[in-house]
């Protein structure tokens, strides 16, 4: 594999991040307690004596969490320890109700690992350096929370304490803003296809800290700066931005960046501290007496290796070696686990690999962009798409008229009830009908072509008299001239072929 | 009348239980001045006496009732529960309602055990003559003039006094044997991990254990026997099923004879159990007692706990780290006290705090963040738990030669209210016998063993190896069948 893209300087300094991700695990119930994780639900309905920490209550390790822990070590290659260490990271904040946070510090349950990225087409290699997990802590509402007389007022919503988190830490590898990005969309396409995290990044499921610096080529590591709380790829990519720029801002004014914590404000896209280094908590870890050491036997790492989903990276591979798809299309087929299903059921359905890959990247996801639906909610489903591509394949179509039946597909997802039948009769027959009221059957029938293809040279002879001259670009206006003339049902290919005999 | 006494007398049909809940109610107003009770729930005990004789009314000839069914005991207020308040002996936790009970607790009502209320400590658990309960001292019944010990000092002026049958209390450096052997009552500190530690408040919670405190042993192996068990809800509690203790204390030792019920059994008596500096009067009793149990049949063998002294310092390093965390949840934002007057966050927490907790907890929580700070972790707590690994592997070095440890609980008897040193390191300094038990998390055991100065009672501890509860229920079941240190009553409540 690479070694990376070459470092892209920024003013003439070289820009170093490192993540720290918050995934929260797709449990039932919350780590430490069995009280739900679902989300949205009135304030403190889900938290019961142990979230609540009253006095006497005990925490009790959710093994699911520790099964998706383990099922994220084995998908990035990490040691999953056979022995690690719950600990407490004691401060004081009101939405911490026992007064600290139950933690992995000194021995987590992921050590080492890495995540492939892709960037500029170049794929780049990001070491872990571990992934540990912890309890969530609850919520202040500072705004919309009516005091005990109706009257505006701050309350702490504690649904959202003890629910489970996995902290993925990356070595500060990455150096520039896009991949971090990279980074960060690998890792949550990563989480999402482990089934361990919902993703939801606008509830919270997944966000970021960056660790930012900057130093000139070859010299050490400069003082960072974390921006906490990321929860959009845009945010992440505009506050390591700014923050890369007010860094070098300093530095060239001759002043010294201060080790810091900041806030990114999405409203006016800057970064803010929002404390230093000298007022910094002491947190006081130590191993909670309240947990043994958490045991992984080898025998619960092997099931949870037997139940593992194919992994982007071995899939990627395969669609190279099996479906003879270019390295870029396997890695853009393996996103996501949706987008790997689609494709897998559009080749199948169609018979050919690339052109399946071809639609996925180009129509599709334009389209699913443009509307910001996901994949799996396509109004054209793959099994669709394939009886289309066969359409293609066997010469009923061009290319052209393709996207035509394409686009009435797409808009007219609605009348059908069976869009995404896995049927591939019925979609064969949607997609014929659709040909046949349109008319849009390619022209096969050569003694018909013939007679078009004569009229055009008749017609045109300027521009036989240019393409006899050794004029490529006339032969194309031609051509172009046989298409319009059939309505856009010739074979363009055909055509072609039949002009150059006759033009000798 | 202790616990089997009384569960006998309700099985024969002597008594109803609310004959013997409403006396032993009297008993506790008359002895108010004792000041054992935090909370008496005199109707609700009665209700539950009532509950008690229903049962046994109906499920008479199934057997199927509770082996405690209508026997009246209490808890210390370090175990919260639902019927009553729950204060931990703080002010902090003034007018606190759990809405559920501790195992502990719902294991003794399931066996049909009537609650009377709630019995004074010091505050959370800290401190060693319940002179630290925010509310009032407890009193010894030997001499009201001095006191009980603690931290469980209300449930041994209970027993003692007998204002219950028997109670629960709980031990973290002593907490149950010290006060025990103070007011010559019968108390056991089971092995870490085999009372469930849910819903007891916690002070240091990798030493925290809860026990029986009762008039014998065999009152102790009847109440643990409800009280121990797995329970899913403590992740340290042990996985192992549940245990007989009544059918372990009576166990016969392979070649037992009736007058040598002990014989076999290897005492250890580490030398440094009996230092120059222990009490004469407690010296005496301790011996005399060793000796009676050799008359059993029990062989006296010396060994060596090199690290007995430095338990003091780790106890007092690893216990107050741990409190300092488990203490930082009373922060006036849930539950608990609040400080009426602030100006912004940070003045609420040190008001509420600097207003709910005493001087001893507040003394704890400083000295536990300090040894938990950056920079001090590794000198002293790293340390600490290094050491106490090593006082652990003494204990399994002595085993190799004996089957049950013995020495002292306290260096003294019984000392006078409020002639505590002003200095809290010489206080600590007593707790030197029954802190080595703790760290390793081995069952402990007083055993009344006689009097010494000014009729105090002294009591003998008995120190097993994990889950060795029997053995020291039947050494000490031994002892009281032909003692009667234990049926002793302090002449003025008579």
């Amino acid at each position: 594999m690479s070694s990376g893209t070459p470092s892209r300087l920024v003013r003439g300094w070289e820009v170093v991040i490192g993540l720290e991700t918050h995934a929260q695990l797709s449990t039932v119930s919350k780590i430490f307690s069995g009280a739900s994780t679902a989300f949205g639900a009135a304030p403190n309905t889900q938290a019961c004596a142990v979230d609540l920490a009253l006095p006497g209550t005990l925490p009790v390790m959710n093994r699911a969490a520790v099964e998706r822990a383990i099922r994220f070590g084995l998908a990035i290659g990490a040691t999953v320890a056979p022995l690690s260490i719950f600990a407490r990271k004691n401060y004081f904040y009101p939405d911490l109700p026992k007064g600290y946070q139950i933690s992995q510090y000194e021995i987590p349950v992921v050590q080492g690992g890495h995540v492939d990225i892709l960037v500029d087409g170049v794929v780049k290699r990001v070491n872990l350096t571990r992934a540990h997990l912890e309890e969530d802590a609850g919520k202040s509402l500072h705004d919309d929370f009516a005091g005990p007389h109706g009257e505006k007022s701050s309350g702490i919503d504690l649904n959202r304490a003890g629910t489970p988190l996995l902290e993925i830490v990356s070595e500060p590898e990455m150096r520039s803003s896009t991949e971090a990005v990279a980074y960060a969309r690998a890792l949550h396409g990563l989480v999402v296809w482990l089934g361990i995290c919902d993703g939801n990044m606008q509830e919270g499921s997944f966000r970021c800290d960056a660790n930012v610096s900057v130093r000139r080529p070859g010299e050490p590591f400069g003082t960072r700066r974390e921006i906490k709380n990321l929860n959009s790829f845009r945010f992440l990519q505009q506050a390591i931005d700014y923050e890369v720029n007010w860094q070098i801002d300093q530095i060239e004014d001759g002043l010294e960046i201060q080790q810091a914590t900041v806030l990114f404000n999405p409203d006016t896209g800057e970064t803010r501290a929002m404390r230093t280094k000298e007022d910094a908590h002491d947190y006081r870890y130590f191993p909670d007496p309240d947990l043994p050491p958490l045991v992984v036997a080898p025998q619960w790492v092997e099931q949870v290796k037997a139940a593992m989903p194919e992994l982007p990276g071995a899939m990627a591979a395969r669609f190279v070696t099996q479906d003879g798809l270019p390295e870029y299309d396997a890695q853009m087929m393996t996103q996501s686990l949706p987008t790997a299903r689609y494709y897998e059921a559009a080749r199948d359905a169609g018979g050919q690999a690339k052109l399946a890959a071809n639609w996925v990247m180009g129509e599709i996801s334009k389209r699913l962009n443009a509307a910001g639906v996901e994949i799996d909610a396509a109004p054209v489903g793959p099994v669709l798409l394939g009886a289309l591509i066969r359409r293609v394949q066997d010469g009923t179509l061009s290319n052209n008229s393709a996207r035509q039946v394409f686009d009435e597909l797409w808009s007219t997802a609605g009348d059908r009830t069976a869009s995404d039948s896995p049927d591939p009769a019925a979609a064969t027959a949607t997609v014929d009908a659709l040909i046949e009221s349109k008319g849009l059957k390619q022209m096969n029938d050569s003694a018909a072509l013939e007679a078009i293809v004569d009229e055009v040279i008749a017609a045109n002879e300027k521009s036989v008299a240019e393409y006899r001259s050794g004029k490529d670009k006339a032969f194309n206006a031609l051509v172009g001239q046989v298409m319009k003339a059939s309505k856009g049902k010739a074979n363009p290919a055909q055509a072609g072929e039949l002009l150059k005999r006759k033009l000798g | 009348m202790g616990v089997a006494q009384a569960a006998r007398l309700l099985a024969q049909g002597q008594v109803s239980s609310v004959e013997l809940t409403a006396a032993f109610l009297s008993r506790c107003r008359a002895h108010e001045s004792l000041g054992a009770f935090l909370h008496l729930d005199a109707d609700g005990a009665i209700e539950q006496a009532r509950a008690a004789d229903a049962r046994r009314a109906q499920a008479a000839p199934a057997g199927l009732l509770g082996a405690l069914n209508g026997v009246p005991i209490a808890h210390k207020d370090i175990f919260v529960t639902q019927d009553a308040p729950t204060t931990a002996g703080s002010r902090m936790l003034q007018g606190y309602r759990s809405p559920f009970d501790a195992t502990v607790v719902a294991r003794l009502k399931a066996a049909g055990a009537v609650s009377l209320g709630k019995l004074n400590c010091d505050e959370f658990a800290m401190g060693s003559a319940n002179e630290n309960s925010a509310y009032f001292p407890a009193k010894n019944p030997w001499d009201t003039t001095r006191v009980p010990g603690g931290s469980s000092g209300g449930s041994a002026t209970a027993v003692a006094a007998g204002l219950v049958a028997g109670c629960t209390g709980t031990d973290t450096g002593g907490s149950i044997r010290q006060p025990a052997s103070f007011t010559g009552i019968t108390g056991i500190k089971p092995t870490y991990g085999v009372c469930s530690r849910y819903g007891m408040i916690a002070f240091a919670s990798s030493l925290d254990q809860a026990g029986p405190m009762a008039r014998s042993a065999e009152d102790c192996a009847l109440m643990l026997s409800a009280m121990a068990g797995f329970d899913e809800r403590d992740s340290t509690s042990a996985h192992r099923a549940s245990v007989d203790y009544t059918a372990e204390m009576r166990r016969s030792r392979e070649g037992a004879t009736a007058a040598q019920p002990l014989r076999g059994l290897r005492i250890g008596l580490p030398q440094e159990f009996f230092p120059a500096a222990l009490a004469d009067d407690v010296n005496g009793a301790v011996r005399a007692a060793l000796a009676e149990l050799e008359k059993l049949g029990a062989t006296l063998v010396e060994v060596s706990l090199p690290r007995t002294e430095l338990s003091i310092p780790v106890y007092y390093i690893i216990a107050p780290a741990e409190a300092s965390s488990n203490l930082s949840r009373f922060d006036g934002v849930k539950f608990g006290h609040r400080a009426s007057n602030y100006a912004d966050l940070l003045d609420m927490y040190k008001k509420t705090r600097a207003e709910g907790f005493g001087a001893e907890v507040k003394r704890r929580i400083m000295i536990g963040t300090y040894v938990l700070s950056h920079g001090y972790y590794d000198a002293y707590y790293l340390q600490a738990q290094k050491l106490r690994r090593m006082i652990a592997d003494d204990f399994q070095q002595c085993f190799t030669q004996c089957d049950v440890i013995a020495g002292p609980v306290a260096p003294t008897v019984a000392w006078k209210l409020g002639s505590g040193s002003d200095d809290p390191v010489q206080a600590y300094l007593a707790d030197i016998f029954t802190l080595p038990a703790s760290l390793a998390g081995l069952p402990g055991m007083s055993v009344p063993a006689g009097f010494g100065e000014n009729g105090m009672p002294v009591g003998l501890q008995l120190i097993g190896n994990y889950f060795g509860e029997g053995v020291l229920l039947h050494a000490a079941h031994a002892l009281q069948q032909a003692t009667d240190f234990h049926l002793q009553t302090p002449e003025a409540l008579r």
